[in-house]
């Protein structure tokens, strides 16, 4: 950032007599502007590496083989693991997974594919719409429709409310990927007598397939961290899960839960938690970074 | 995009009627599930506001100004809620835009070379990827030992202003207010950065030809014609900072108590919800359902104001 009086354009700092005048009054406040932008910068991504580095060191001694085979120990007692909650994730998620995705992939085929003109609009808004709502209500909507119903918390009350907010992600994604996939070659596929049906699942689905990984990878990844919807839809457990119909607890949950008791073993454990969510969220996060660079067209 | 309409023309002839009705069957499938999206939002609406009707009908507009939560006695009130959101939104709001603005600013700038900007920008996104719990347990070891210590000195010395009168007992709206607005940076960073981007080269071009400097530039030329955009991106944070909830709840100190400071404890709907859903009964789970149903509305119209003026700013230059 020092040298950014450079900054000006030729043509503009070059008054009268051809040179640079560094320390006029124009010339300290662009330095002072660049300045102050910059700190905004540094300042913004302060709290990146402070979480990261605070979780990482506060986390890390609780890696043990314990951390992913045990249980939670009862309050007061030490040692035990996480391996419930991850289990119970992995259930929730995988319920997410199995509605939003096939869900979400369809209904962006329809955006792309057959929609015209209007109802592709409103579906575009609306999906948008969808992803500003909050998770917690997404929660609330799923203890309404499904725990009031099913009397009590269950994986499937959690994963229906995690579905609700991968499903916006899923679809948008979806949906650009498709439209990047050049019209030429469902023109190809049309042309040599393929249907519709086949020329979406058999060319047009398959080219776009790296870049709707990514963006399932990275819903699925973002819905695993999630906790709103889940405290009152999956709720919790100390016991290994039970079914898909009874309460089940998860990491993010687990994180909460023990964010505030007063007893060590569990505060390390709420740690090690935060740091395995962390850890997945970034890899799946950078990862996807790296395969969007690579493009099938 | 594949027209079906022509392709079943052109291929009437060697189709057969099985695998026509699968054709159209498939298109129909996507069709209910992308239609199935726009169902979802509404689905929501009805389902909340069908189980909040209890509540509705026995407090009615009144509970939005009544200011006691009572689970005993059954009365409820959503006023300090309402009014925790507000606020702890606003000192979101004024943490993140100069912040999440400014860095726009220097990441759609020049300043540094393109792939030094690149590799920022995707860590200003990674912001966005931590989960809210973490950030809330974060809060609690680091954020709020900070907050307490500014918050003593503010108290000890401004003490004479309603907003630093009480002293900070930890949990608090300010700290609350502080991890929502490092929440809602990255949405203003990247919403504020992509239509400062998307502006069309020439009007830079132009204001340098008359002489303008790179900041006479950005403040009269550029931020004026991306103004909407960042406007749209502020509320987009708003919608965000307003439905948070677990970084909220672990850092608010959920005290139902209308105060003027912001040292002292308050809560926000999300974090009330949060708090008391899992072990509500009867009519309190109906009040519960109200306040969500206050946070759906709120929020739905901050994001739909939001998409509308983002859609109009790529409408315009796309």
């Amino acid at each position: 950032m020092s040298n950014s009086v450079s900054d000006e354009n030729p043509l503009v700092s070059k008054t009268g007599s051809l040179k640079k005048v560094k320390n006029s009054q124009q010339a300290l406040f662009s330095l002072g502007m660049t300045v102050v932008a910059g700190a905004a910068l540094a300042i913004t991504l302060l709290p990146l590496f402070a979480v990261l580095s605070y979780v990482t060191v506060q986390g890390f001694n609780r890696l043990n083989l314990d951390l992913f085979t045990k249980l939670p120990p009862p309050p007061g007692l030490s040692g035990g693991g996480i391996a419930n909650a991850i289990v119970g994730t992995l259930m929730t998620v995988g319920i997410a997974s199995l509605i939003a995705v096939p869900f979400g992939v369809l209904a962006a085929v329809y955006l792309s594919e057959f929609s015209k003109g209007q109802i592709a609009r409103w579906v575009r808004f609306a999906t948008n719409v969808l992803s500003g709502v909050p998770s917690i209500i997404a929660g609330v909507f799923a203890y309404g429709l499904f725990v009031v119903n099913m009397g009590g918390f269950s994986a499937i009350a959690g994963g229906a409310a995690l579905a609700v907010l991968m499903l916006p992600t899923i679809v948008r994604t979806t949906d650009e990927a498709l439209q990047i996939v050049p019209q030429d070659i469902r023109w190809a596929s049309v042309g040599v007598g393929a249907s519709n049906y086949q020329t979406v699942l058999q060319v047009v689905l398959p080219a776009a397939i790296p870049a709707i990984l990514t963006g399932v990878t990275l819903a699925i990844a973002r819905a695993a961290g999630e906790t709103a919807p889940l405290i009152f839809t999956a709720l919790n457990s100390p016991f290994w899960p039970a079914g898909f119909d009874k309460p089940t607890p998860s990491l993010s949950v687990l994180v909460y839960n023990f964010a505030t008791v007063p007893f060590k073993a569990q505060k390390e454990l709420a740690w090690a938690a935060s740091l395995i969510l962390v850890f997945m969220v970034l890899l799946t996060s950078i990862l996807s970074r790296w395969a969007t660079h690579k493009k099938v067209y | 995009m594949i027209s079906n309409t022509k392709s079943a023309q052109s291929e009437s002839r060697s189709r057969s009627g099985a695998e026509k009705s699968l054709d159209q069957g498939f298109i129909w499938l996507t069709r209910i599930l992308g239609i199935g999206v726009g169902v979802i939002l509404l689905a929501i609406a009805l389902t909340v506001g069908y189980r909040a009707l209890p509540a509705i009908q026995q407090y009615g507009l009144g509970f939005l100004f009544g200011s006691s939560w009572n689970p005993v006695k059954e009365e409820y009130g959503a006023l300090p809620m309402i009014y925790g959101t507000i606020v702890s939104s606003a000192i979101a709001l004024l943490i993140a835009v100069p912040l999440g603005v400014g860095t726009a600013i220097f990441l759609s700038e020049d300043f540094l070379p393109l792939p030094v900007r690149t590799a920022l920008v995707f860590l200003v996104e990674l912001l966005a990827a931590i989960p809210s719990v973490v950030y809330g347990l974060w809060g609690i070891a680091v954020l709020i030992p900070i907050i307490s210590t500014v918050g003593k000195f503010l108290n000890s010395n401004f003490g004479w202003l309603p907003i630093f009168s009480t002293p900070p007992v930890g949990p608090g709206m300010l700290p609350a207010g502080v991890i929502l607005g490092i929440m809602t940076l990255p949405i203003i960073t990247a919403i504020s950065r992509d239509s400062l981007a998307s502006l069309p080269p020439d009007l830079r071009q132009a204001s340098l030809g008359l002489g303008a400097t790179r900041w006479t530039t950005i403040f009269r030329v550029l931020v004026p014609a991306a103004f909407s955009g960042i406007v749209g991106g502020i509320m987009l944070g708003l919608g965000r900072a307003m439905g948070e909830t677990m970084a909220a709840t672990l850092l608010i100190g959920n005290s139902n108590q209308l105060s003027a400071s912001v040292l002292a404890p308050a809560n926000t709907i999300a974090s009330l919800m949060a708090n008391q859903f899992a072990e509500a009964s009867g009519l309190q789970v109906a009040a519960l359902m109200y306040t969500g149903l206050i946070l759906f509305i709120l929020t739905l119209i901050v994001n739909i104001l939001a998409e509308w003026i983002v859609s109009q700013v790529r409408a315009k230059y796309n």
